[in-house]
């Protein structure tokens, strides 16, 4: 065990919005005593989704700025609320207003009932496609809905909202973008270029044009729900999304120590690659990272595997090949993936485990096996579905008295 | 202090390739002649139907990909040749550069067109209803690779890293019209932290599309002086009503000043500071005080360790909307004082609008350009100054200067706000 230093990078603070609830105690709870998924499987058959639970968006966003936002924005911006409320945060202006952020993010959610109307005039037959498409666009868009689309504007609205100023940055590119938020999020602070920030995302998978963009690729599970690592013998290609939103409150040790909070975890440096997808390189690059980013020797594995075949299958021979004796447990089984949003959940569940001292029960006792003892180390191992690799060591803050 | 480390005794970060396209051209030394020529890179849309429209111009580049390769080729043909300009200048290999890519590039979605492919498949395969269950019914009955990869927000990094050989994962990110600046930015800290000695720092925008243009007409963002295309960006005017939307990409190469002095490589310039804010006021406009851009600059300079008498010149962000001119004024005298009226600054988006997710970088390299000529870009169409804005915008017509130091200003949408300070390669 190293000795504490000054520039450690700790969690102090978790806002967690997930099918599984609101929260992350609720969401803790559900995932320790986890009886089965909360799922969708009506709306979007064959595709089933794992939707947002109820949320009282009032709880974290006044009325007028809920109406700028589409689902996306909104879960963001709750879940952010959350995790600045969690680390104490929340009402101090100061330490708002000189907070750096790294929102990982995609594209809002495009108005349906509009591209349905187009497809629709289109399909009637029209003389010339793009001017009708000019026409129904000009006339029927609402005007703020491209301030609800764009991407950096999970991160807009999280200023305007909880005054969150000191920086505003959008990293995108799906799982990766994830990863690399916390990546430059914690190389800034163990490095003094920031003391504390905002790093996290969100996702709504209950949205037609968001299934479309993994099954364009034929990436998304079309048989009955199975855990994650049990969908390749089934119809589709593995993935189940869900809807939810992760932020983390990162600061130095010493000013979390000055403030005199709770610290749930310590952070190692991110490893995080990409590469050709063939099974040998990819194991060659995961070989590589789990030096690099030291989880060789930890207590529990959280992945936050997408359920993509070739992916998780190669994430499933890196497990046994070079991990073989530690347990791991797939978040997706539970939550279903959250796309950009998914390593920060990961990190985040190795947070909770951390702060209560336990690994929860396998979610797939077929594949996965009971911890054998309280967690002092978690590493958490992402496989984007389509290209994107990250790894982080989550470990026991000593001196943090939790 | 070394001559390699700075007044934080972090390492100096030389320029050491750069690269340019616009509506100009492509590379810098098409872009720089009709750029100081005082030419407008604006026209009438071509690539597009323009009816119905409420502005129906842009400085879209129509010379890089066939009209219809779509949004995604373009955005990465951009990118490719501004960084590989870059690279060639700088000396590394181009396919094994070795350094981390930092990316600045729109977001990403399908385009009408393959909405209108996926929804004609899937109703020759008897789903009769138009509408997004048809197009997932083609989506999963027909292996769609080419939309795929156009819809992913990694694809452009992703291709971009194979063909220039980048290390690592590479880091694609948006920041509105602030991107540019942002990924040079990042650039510039990766190297400060010691976890490299070169990175490339890449932006590009090829996404002006009718649903673009709707979408900003619709925020009463875009100019709609059509008549005259080449005319309808005058920053600092009285008569400004808008930006014009426009396409390119830019890159740097940097490294540290003591990597690129032991392999003998050309400095450009150094980049000494960059600063950012973010503004909680609004989503599209700026709080009424300017405090967030003033913020900006003056972390900027402090970044640097330089003073407002250090700035020769401000390359402005400039956009020609009544309200960021405004501010940008506004936000400049309260950093600089009366001394401001004396700075030159000019608005390179008079002459190839606003490329948006590009416009930090591209930008950045005029900048850079602005010091090792000696040559400042006028501001163009500033017939009608504006009475509100006492500024020496370098009205029509470049202008020699001798600079040393540049402020580049790079403001957007979201509250964001990132200034950079160059200088020139040290005596």
């Amino acid at each position: 065990m190293k000795a504490p230093v000054a520039n450690d990078v700790v969690i102090t603070g978790i806002g967690l919005v997930s099918s599984l609830g609101e929260g992350a105690d609720a969401n803790w709870k559900a995932l320790t005593n986890f009886a089965g998924p909360v799922l969708e499987r009506e709306r979007f058959a064959p595709y089933t989704v794992h939707p947002l639970p109820e949320v009282d968006w009032s709880q974290q966003i006044a009325k007028r700025d809920q109406r700028q936002m589409e689902a996306w924005q909104r879960i963001g911006t709750y879940a952010a609320g959350l995790a600045l409320e969690d680390a104490g945060i929340k009402d101090d202006e100061a330490l708002c207003a000189s907070m750096d952020m790294i929102v990982a993010a995609g594209g809002g959610e495009r108005d349906t009932a509009v591209d349905t109307m187009i497809l629709n005039r289109i399909a009637d037959g029209v003389p010339d496609r793009e001017v009708l498409i000019n026409e129904v666009l000009t006339t029927e868009l609402r005007p703020t809905l491209f301030l609800a689309q764009l991407s950096n504007l999970l991160a807009g609205n999280i200023s305007i909202v909880h005054k969150v100023t000191g920086s505003s940055r959008t990293f995108m590119g799906e799982e990766g973008a994830g990863i690399s938020a916390l990546q430059t999020t914690i190389a800034r602070i163990r490095s003094g270029q920031s003391t504390h920030a905002l790093v996290g995302g969100a996702y709504n998978a209950e949205h037609p044009d968001m299934l479309l963009g993994y099954e364009l690729g034929h990436h998304l599970h079309r048989d009955a729900w199975m855990p994650v690592w049990q969908r390749d013998r089934c119809e589709g290609g593995g993935v189940i999304t869900g809807s939810g939103g992760v932020f983390l409150v990162l600061e130095s040790r010493a000013r979390a120590e000055r403030r005199g909070v709770p610290v749930y975890a310590l952070l190692g440096n991110v490893a995080a690659d990409q590469g050709p997808l063939d099974a040998t390189k990819t194991h060659h690059r995961l070989s590589q990272m789990a030096d690099e980013a030291d989880i060789g020797s930890v207590d529990v594995i959280i992945s936050a595997a997408s359920g993509s075949h070739a992916r998780t299958s190669a994430e499933r021979s890196f497990l046994s090949d070079n991990l073989t004796d530690i347990p791991f447990r797939g978040i997706s089984t539970a939550t279903g993936h959250l796309r950009d949003a998914q390593f920060p959940l990961a990190v985040a569940v190795a947070a909770l485990a951390l702060r209560h001292g336990s690994t929860p029960a396998p979610f797939d006792p077929e594949i996965e096996r009971p911890a054998e003892r309280a967690p002092t180390s978690v590493g958490v191992i992402a496989l984007g579905y389509n290209a994107g690799e990250g790894m982080v060591r989550v470990s026991r803050a000593e001196g943090d008295g939790s | 202090m070394s001559g390699f480390t700075d007044q934080a005794g972090r390492p100096v970060i030389a320029i050491t390739g750069s690269g340019v396209v616009s509506s100009l051209g492509n590379g810098k030394k098409d872009n720089w002649a009709r750029l100081t020529n005082g030419e407008s890179g604006i026209h009438a849309i071509k690539r597009f139907p323009s009816d119905h429209l409420r502005t129906t111009m842009a400085g879209t580049v129509d010379f890089m990909t066939p009209v219809d390769a779509g949004s995604t080729a373009l955005t990465f043909a951009l990118a490719e040749a501004a960084a590989v300009e870059a690279i060639a200048e700088s000396g590394f290999k181009i396919g094994d550069f070795g350094g981390p890519l930092f990316l600045a590039a729109p977001p990403v979605e399908l385009e009408w067109w393959q909405r209108l492919d996926l929804d004609g498949d899937g109703g020759e395969n008897g789903v009769n209803e138009p509408g997004y269950e048809r197009i997932l019914h083609a989506a999963r009955n027909r292996a769609h690779e080419e939309f795929f990869r156009s819809a992913q927000f990694a694809t452009i990094g992703s291709k971009l890293r194979e063909r220039l050989g980048t290390r690592g994962l590479p880091i694609t990110l948006s920041t509105a019209c602030a991107s540019g600046a942002t990924a040079i930015q990042l650039g510039v800290e990766a190297i400060r932290r010691g976890e490299t000695e070169r990175v490339i720092a890449v932006a590009t925008d090829g996404s002006v599309t009718a649903e673009a243009l709707v979408r900003f007409s619709l925020l009463s963002a875009l100019s709609t002086q059509n008549e005259a295309p080449e005319k309808a960006s005058k920053p600092f005017s009285k008569d400004r009503d808008g930006f014009v939307m426009a396409e390119g990409a830019a890159a740097f190469v940097m490294e540290s000043l003591e990597s690129a002095r032991a392999r003998g490589a050309t400095v450009l310039g150094i980049l000494e500071g960059c600063g950012e804010c973010a503004d909680d006021f609004h989503r599209t406009r700026s709080k009424p005080d300017g405090s967030p851009a003033i913020a900006a600059v003056r972390a900027a300079l402090d970044d640097a360790g330089v003073s407002t008498d250090d700035i020769d010149y401000v390359n402005a962000h400039g956009t020609s909307t009544p309200e960021n001119d405004k501010m940008e004024y506004l936000s400049l005298s309260a950093v600089f004082g009366e001394k401001m009226k004396s700075v030159p600054i000019s608005s390179n988006k008079s002459m190839i609008g606003h490329t948006l997710t590009a416009a930090g970088a591209i930008e950045a390299v005029f900048s850079l350009m602005t010091i090792r000529s000696g040559t400042l870009p006028p501001t163009i169409n500033h017939v009608t100054p504006d009475p509100a804005i006492e500024l020496d915008v370098v009205p029509n017509t470049k202008r020699d200067a001798t600079v040393n130091r540049v402020l580049s200003n790079s403001f957007g949408f979201g509250g964001q706000n990132t200034c950079l300070v160059i200088a020139a390669e040290p005596a």
